[in-house]
């Protein structure tokens, strides 16, 4: 009997407490944004987007003809070598330029996982360890990796001059003609195969210096296309306007729970150090102790990245670049050395987040609550040091956050026809 | 990058050089703590963090100052600075061989670039190109002058919101 006259003594303070804790966070739910924060929001929007950076070592960029072209190759299975891989395959429209998979898949497996194209035009780094430094360059790696494409620089001139004459020579003047197969064999190039190699190696200078122009600027093609893949706006960017024009009614675009998220992600989960400005990313390369995928080698991330870009052969300062060196300042001022570079990785986009899984650079998460667990747990990185420091969030926190992260979906900014095969073309 | 260890002020060196026994005691203490804050990833920014942009340097051999060109420090964006040299005394330090160092000691690693440092338009002057800040935060900018008078090195803590 004792105890029962005393338990509603005991819950009367505890159920107070739930009630004060429970306001407060309602409150905190409807607290209006302060100006530093006003700020941040703005800074996130999709309408804070600046115009597209020009790219100057890609004299076509932004030729309305070079886009067609490039929009030709992108979904262009010819340019394999099993004629079964185009761009599109692994980038693939309906799925935010990406393919749903932990690890890309060509001819054969990366070891990474496909990056989405859309808005990458801003970066000055391509690739998760960003060894390329042009959206022209980039799209140059997988036509010649074995596990991608696997087609040899031979076989990709052959078909751009041969399927895309007329196109290429509006652009860049009269395609070499690539008939005298004892000059030109049928397959070629310094990344293939033994007998590839072979073959390129047997070709005489000027006729590989043809060969690579072809190659390069089917390449400059392609980027001018890519360039033209920008997010759309999202439920998030409605918001955001709504709050800078004080419209209350408008702010209902977001629930109670994503608009949390909101506050947790500018706040204290400090998502914005590295998922800044209106692409959520600020472009370069963090340590966030994601584990390795087993069976992988250790990967050493940016470490290797910022070495691999110095050399590259179609690189910013490159003869096959258009740029001027003054042009190329991120390449000049590069930091190839410093501890923080191994283990660190691109940091993504997260526009269009959620339709993006599997998470991180080898598909490591399979959903987007994974992704925050990782960062509110904060471990030990697998290679080098990770710079997450544990977050402190409770269960709740967590699922608002994942509810925010998928209102940044808003599909791609395009014309219609260039999210599609061009007519009689591949998928 | 350096650890957080090595931004904590320094100058009493020469006290415990005296004894070899309390230096490597010393050594060990520094080495734990060191060890300490890099494992907690976290250095707490200090309530009275000196953002001051002239600084005397370590061990008193120059003054150094800096201006970002445009006045105002971005985030994100390749920019110029540009850093005075001069003696205590004021006097122009020209012919000095500069090095750059910055990082977050709250996130553990340094500038995203490798910044040049070239000779300016006027005595004293140095232009360092090629600096860029990924985050906003506290970072911590280290400048290490070499000339005349010797090695030094002036810290510069800065607050981008």
């Amino acid at each position: 009997m004792r105890g029962a006259v005393r338990r509603p003594a005991l819950l009367a303070p505890v159920g107070s407490l739930v009630m004060l804790c429970a306001t407060v966070l309602v409150l905190r739910q409807l607290t209006p944004w302060n100006a530093r924060e006003r700020e941040t929001l703005q800074s996130l929007s999709l309408a804070s987007l600046p115009p597209l950076p020009p790219d100057p070592s890609n004299r076509v960029a932004d030729d309305p003809r070079a886009v067609g072209l490039g929009h030709g190759l992108f979904f262009d299975t010819r340019l394999s070598s099993n004629g079964g891989v185009a761009c599109a395959s692994c980038h693939q429209p309906a799925r935010n330029f990406t393919d749903g998979l932990p690890l890309a898949r060509g001819l054969g497996r990366t070891s990474r996982k496909t990056m989405t194209v859309v808005g990458t035009a801003y970066s000055p780094w391509l690739f998760w360890d960003g060894r390329k430094d042009s959206l022209w360059s980039q799209a140059l790696g997988p036509l010649e990796s074995s596990v991608e494409h696997a087609s040899g620089r031979m076989q990709v001139a052959r078909v751009v001059a041969g399927h895309y004459g007329r196109e290429y020579r509006a652009l860049f003047g009269t395609p070499p003609d690539f008939s005298d197969t004892g000059r030109f064999p049928a397959a070629a190039g310094p990344a293939g195969t033994r007998a590839e190699r072979r073959a390129w190696e047997r070709m005489r200078e000027e006729d590989r210096e043809q060969v690579t122009r072809v190659f390069v600027n089917a390449g400059k093609a392609i980027a001018a296309y890519e360039r033209r893949l920008r997010p759309a706006p999202s439920r998030f960017d409605r918001y955001v306007r709504a709050v800078l024009e004080g419209d209350r009614t408008g702010q209902a675009v977001l629930s109670r729970a994503e608009v949390a998220g909101v506050r947790l992600f500018v706040g204290k989960a400090g998502c914005t150090g590295c998922h800044s400005g209106p692409l959520f990313t600020n472009n370069d390369f963090h340590n966030t102790g994601v584990p390795a995928r087993p069976g992988l080698p250790r990967d050493l991330g940016r470490a290797l990245g910022a070495r691999q870009v110095v050399k590259d052969e179609f690189g910013c300062l490159s003869p096959s670049s258009d740029a001027k060196p003054v042009d190329c300042p991120e390449l000049r001022f590069l930091k190839t050395d410093g501890h923080e570079l191994a283990g660190a990785f691109r940091v993504p986009t997260l526009r269009n987040v959620a339709g993006a899984a599997p998470y991180m650079h080898a598909g490591q998460f399979a959903t987007l609550r994974e992704v925050v667990e990782h960062y509110h747990r904060a471990p030990e990185a697998p290679a080098g040091r990770t710079e997450l420091a544990p977050l402190g969030l409770s269960e709740r926190e967590m699922d608002q956050l994942v509810a925010f992260l998928e209102t940044l979906g808003g599909g791609v900014d395009a014309p219609p026809e260039l999210l599609r095969a061009p007519p009689g073309r591949g998928k | 990058m350096r650890t957080a260890a090595k931004i904590t002020p320094v100058g009493r060196s020469g006290r415990f050089a005296r004894s070899k026994v309390w230096g490597a005691l010393l050594g060990a203490v520094a080495l734990v703590a060191g060890a300490g804050l890099v494992g907690a990833r976290m250095a707490s920014v200090p309530a009275d963090l000196d953002t001051s942009a002239e600084q005397v340097t370590e061990r008193g051999l120059y003054r150094v100052s800096y201006e970002p060109q445009g006045g105002s420090i971005p985030v994100g964006r390749l920019h110029t600075w540009t850093l005075r040299v001069t003696t205590p005394g004021g006097e122009p330090v020209g012919n000095a061989s500069i090095r750059v160092d910055g990082d977050m000691p709250q996130h553990g690693h340094g500038l995203p670039t490798a910044p040049k440092v070239s000779r300016g338009s006027a005595p004293g002057e140095y232009r360092v190109d090629g600096v860029k800040f990924q985050m906003n935060g506290w970072w911590v900018m280290d400048f290490t002058v070499r000339a005349g008078a010797g090695e030094d090195t002036a810290h510069f803590n800065l607050w981008l919101p």
